[in-house]
């Protein structure tokens, strides 16, 4: 978005506490060579802890390492 | 039978359940629902039925004929079975016997569950409960054992058990959507939404299962396998019936449905992997590694959004929360330990149908 208005569906990144990022909105995930990644969901979840084995995306790992955010 | 003594004319039953009674209770319910209601309310048959049912159940958890009684009482609000009369969902005798093997399931899980102390009321220390909760060392694993031991006999039985609540996934937590309201709403709509493909058919979780059946090789026909799974198994889709049918215990299906999303994608991994170890690719695994990734996401929304909302904007259901969210837990628990222990003792998880 160029303007301080955002439009209604702009992505949205919100960090949950101990967990991934959760992303909403319309948003496209590109691999390097910047083919789209299908996601799959309209919401979906990134890795923040770096064990998920489908990165990007979450796999529910983090609560195995006891991944934790405080700080945040 | 007391078929007479309400003068409804009872067809075969075998024509409209695709199973046999489990005792006098479920044979009372089955005889009558294979009727047409009349005009009549049936109700001193069935009340005796569900007296001397409830006075004869060493636990109502495991009794096989009143969990079949309460499957089939569900069923009528779900459309579990074609051929019963939808003019049989609302009779006052029915609701009032779903009423009465609901008030005593409730009580006896609200007796043996041990609920956490309650947190403040706040998103945050609402959803670190749970995680607390959910993350809690169980003992042995069903997710390990189908990972690395089960045979391609006991994956089939995994499957079919799983079919009864998974084939109509989603759908008991759905009945919470118009019981809640505002950001509450909107958080299990997200979930929901998920569950149901997102409005594409093939994608709706329900199906992905019925595809997983079919190329296991099973019948993907709704309550095709009921005769075979025990009470156990059923009880684990009616602890979620009755969370979802009845507003008063709303902050329990959420728990439920937080507890459920929480403990998900682990397992789902773990399942999957039991599949492809006998060879099977995505056709079998697809339902479980999509879980993996959707339960990550759900998993976030059920404790802070669903469930650390709910408590902090009615912090009255607080207690609910955490009740539904620990039932889960057991109940899903004792199901799968049901599976566990059949398999490592060398026997089959299902029953065989009188």
């Amino acid at each position: 978005m160029t303007t301080p208005e955002r439009a209604d569906d702009a992505a949205t990144i919100t960090p949950y506490p101990d967990g991934p990022l959760i992303v909403r909105g319309d948003f496209q995930i590109l691999a390097p060579d910047g083919e789209p990644l299908p996601a799959g969901r309209k919401t979906v979840a990134l890795c923040r802890c770096g064990v998920s084995s489908i990165k990007p995306f979450c796999d529910g790992t983090h609560k195995l390492v006891k991944f934790r955010t405080e700080g945040d | 039978m007391t078929a007479t003594m309400h003068a409804h004319k009872a067809p075969d039953s075998n024509a409209v359940f695709p199973m046999t009674p489990r005792g006098p209770l479920s044979a009372e319910l089955m005889t009558l629902l294979s009727s047409t209601p009349d005009g009549t309310d049936p109700t001193t048959g069935l009340a005796l039925a569900i007296e001397s049912a409830l006075d004869a159940a060493a636990s109502i958890t495991r009794d096989e004929d009143i969990q079949l009684s309460l499957f089939i009482l569900y069923g009528l609000h779900y459309g579990s079975f074609a051929s019963v009369s939808a003019d049989w969902e609302w009779q006052p005798s029915l609701v009032a016997a779903r009423t009465a093997l609901e008030r005593a399931f409730e009580a006896e899980l609200r007796s043996t569950i041990a609920v956490p102390e309650l947190p403040q009321p706040t998103r945050d220390a609402v959803a670190q409960t749970l995680s607390a909760l959910t993350s809690a060392e169980g003992g042995p694993s069903l997710s390990r054992y189908v990972a690395s031991k089960a045979t391609a006999e006991q994956l089939g039985e995994f499957l079919i058990q799983r079919s009864i609540y998974t084939l109509r996934e989603a759908d008991p937590h759905s009945w919470a959507i118009p019981r809640l309201t505002g950001r509450v709403k909107a958080a299990l709509v997200e979930i929901q939404t998920d569950e149901y493909g997102g409005g594409r058919v093939a994608r709706m979780h329900s199906e992905i299962f019925a595809t997983t059946m079919r190329s296991y090789g099973l019948d993907a026909r709704y309550g095709h396998y009921l005769p075979d799974v025990p009470a156990i198994t059923l009880a684990s889709l009616n602890v979620m019936s009755m969370f979802g049918l009845n507003r008063r215990l709303r902050g329990a299906i959420v728990g439920h449905l937080a507890a459920f999303e929480m403990t998900s994608s682990i397992p789902n991994g773990l399942y999957a992997r039991g599949f492809r170890r006998l060879g099977h690719g995505t056709e079998v695994t697809a339902y479980f590694d999509e879980h993996v990734a959707a339960d990550a996401v759900h998993e976030q929304i059920a404790a802070h959004d669903l469930a650390g909302a709910l408590a902090e904007d009615q912090p009255e259901l607080l207690g609910d929360i955490l009740f539904g969210a620990a039932a889960c837990l057991e109940v899903d628990g004792w199901a799968g330990n049901h599976m566990l222990e059949s398999w490592t003792a060398g026997r089959s998880s299902l029953r065989v149908d009188q």
